[in-house]
């Protein structure tokens, strides 16, 4: 699985940059020395900076000018800054909503045509989530600092607070039901405790995460949304209030850590 | 009458404390929950409409006052249709049950079924060493506890709905939800029960 995971990755990475010849026969060496050496999650950086740099859509336009909440094109510490309010659009957004703004607005795509895969799979990664390695790449060695000050900060967290606590359902589970007590295992997995600061810290400062079981680079995003499947509830809107206020109560409890992602977990 | 100096404290109050916030009332939660979620597959839109039962648990963060949560389990009790006679099925059905956790979800087809996804927070029989620990663990439970007719009624309930049980119980009501059958549950029982399944061995 995760030699095919990879060998597609490479595929991929081929696939989207259209680089000269020898730029590209240097690339093929780097990616060979970080498939055999290094984490996946590195590849997936490096594809996600192409896709960065990439212009796309009716625009032409790459995501080079996309303000993250630190300013047009600024991406150290931008991850780990997240999610936050932004006064262009009076919402709190994380940063795969926000890059959906800026390929919206940047490239000019339509909500639908940009959102028309966010999940991928191991053979076919999506462009979120090369592009979410990537930008929380940028992040490491910043303090986890979501937005905590405006209005709709502390709303966001409010919600997030009670969404994690809600029983929800066919199956009359909350966040908190497999996430609420220490050293509980589903199956083999240990849950962490996500409402306590100590557990969450560690955790929020390594996603989103490659898995190396199946072979993919998931994002907070999917991670709630799969939480919902399992759950047994309808599905969550991508980008919605509700997804995001979950990420922000999480990464709010997790404040402080430093950030050491995009992770690889079991 | 609120003075200057209650008006200012109140805002040093509302500045200093890093996330105040007005109070968000759980039926506002439930308002933005039903804008945000979409139907998809057979995970229909009626699954987030809150019963008393859920209503009451998460008010309570699942610590219901003792009066109440007595009872709401009454009511969940009273609702239970037990059948009559041997509730005692096929105990190697059963583990096919247990230890199956697909079903229900919007992905997946309703026409294949549901398991109960036990092994998900219990350990049972000694030969499945892959369980999880949120529910207690019920290796050689027929052997400790018996396997009469007032043993099986309670393992029959138990299954179709904990919540009679103990109101805030993590654990789902696969019989009130329609995720298991009767014939299900009575496999279950068995599994857990019967001296001849490899639990009780």
């Amino acid at each position: 699985m995760r030699a095919s995971g990879c060998s597609a990755l490479l595929i991929a990475a081929f696939a989207l940059v259209a680089a000269p010849v020898a730029a590209q026969a240097a690339k093929a060496t780097k990616y060979q020395k970080m498939v055999t050496e290094e984490s996946p999650a590195e590849l997936f950086e490096l594809v996600g900076e192409d896709l960065w740099k990439k212009k796309q859509g009716p625009k032409k336009a790459s995501l080079e000018k996309c303000d993250l909440g630190k300013g047009p094109g600024v991406l150290k510490g931008a991850y780990a800054a997240l999610p936050r309010y932004f006064k262009d659009v009076d919402q709190v957004m994380d940063a795969e909503t926000r890059m959906l703004h800026c390929m919206m607005t940047l490239q000019g795509r339509s909500k639908k045509e940009a959102l028309k895969r966010p999940f991928g799979n191991a053979n076919k990664p999506s462009e979120m989530e090369y592009l979410t390695a990537y930008v929380a790449g940028q992040s490491r060695g910043y303090k986890v600092n979501p937005g905590t000050r405006h209005p709709m900060e502390k709303f966001s967290y409010a919600l997030g607070e009670k969404l994690f606590f809600a029983r929800t359902g066919l199956y009359d589970f909350s966040c908190a039901s497999c996430h609420g007590e220490e050293g509980k295992r589903i199956r083999a997995s240990e849950l962490p405790v996500l409402s306590n600061p100590a557990v969450a810290r560690p955790v929020m400062a390594t996603w989103p995460a490659y898995r190396v079981s199946n072979s993919q680079m998931k994002t907070m995003q999917w991670r709630i949304n799969n939480c919902y499947r399992q759950m047994r509830t309808p599905q969550p809107v991508w980008g919605s209030e509700v997804v995001n206020a979950v990420h922000m109560y999480m990464m709010v409890t997790g404040k402080g850590a430093v950030y050491a992602g995009p992770g690889t977990k079991r | 009458m609120m003075t200057k100096w209650m008006l200012g404290a109140g805002l040093a109050a509302l500045v200093l404390s890093p996330l105040a916030i007005a109070e968000l009332s759980d039926q506002e939660v439930q308002k933005i929950i039903k804008r945000d979620f979409k139907a998809k597959g057979q995970a229909k839109m009626d699954r987030l409409d809150q019963d008393v039962v859920q209503q009451v648990c998460t008010q309570a963060h699942d610590k219901p006052p003792a009066d109440v949560a007595k009872a709401l389990e009454s009511d969940q009790l009273t609702a239970i249709p037990f059948p009559s006679g041997s509730l005692m099925g096929n105990w190697k059905n059963g583990g096919k049950i247990a230890w199956s956790g697909k079903g229900m979800q919007w992905n997946e087809d309703p026409k294949k079924g549901a398991g109960g996804g036990c092994y998900n927070c219990h350990e049972i029989a000694p030969q499945r060493t892959s369980f999880g620990t949120i529910g207690p663990s019920l290796r050689a439970f027929g052997k400790k506890r018996g396997s009469g007719p007032d043993m099986q009624k309670y393992v029959y309930g138990k299954i179709y709905n904990a919540k009679a049980y103990n109101l805030c119980s993590n654990m789902p009501r696969f019989g009130t939800t329609g995720t298991l059958t009767e014939q299900q549950i009575k496999d279950l029982v068995a599994y857990v029960l019967d001296p001849s399944a490899p639990n009780n061995k």
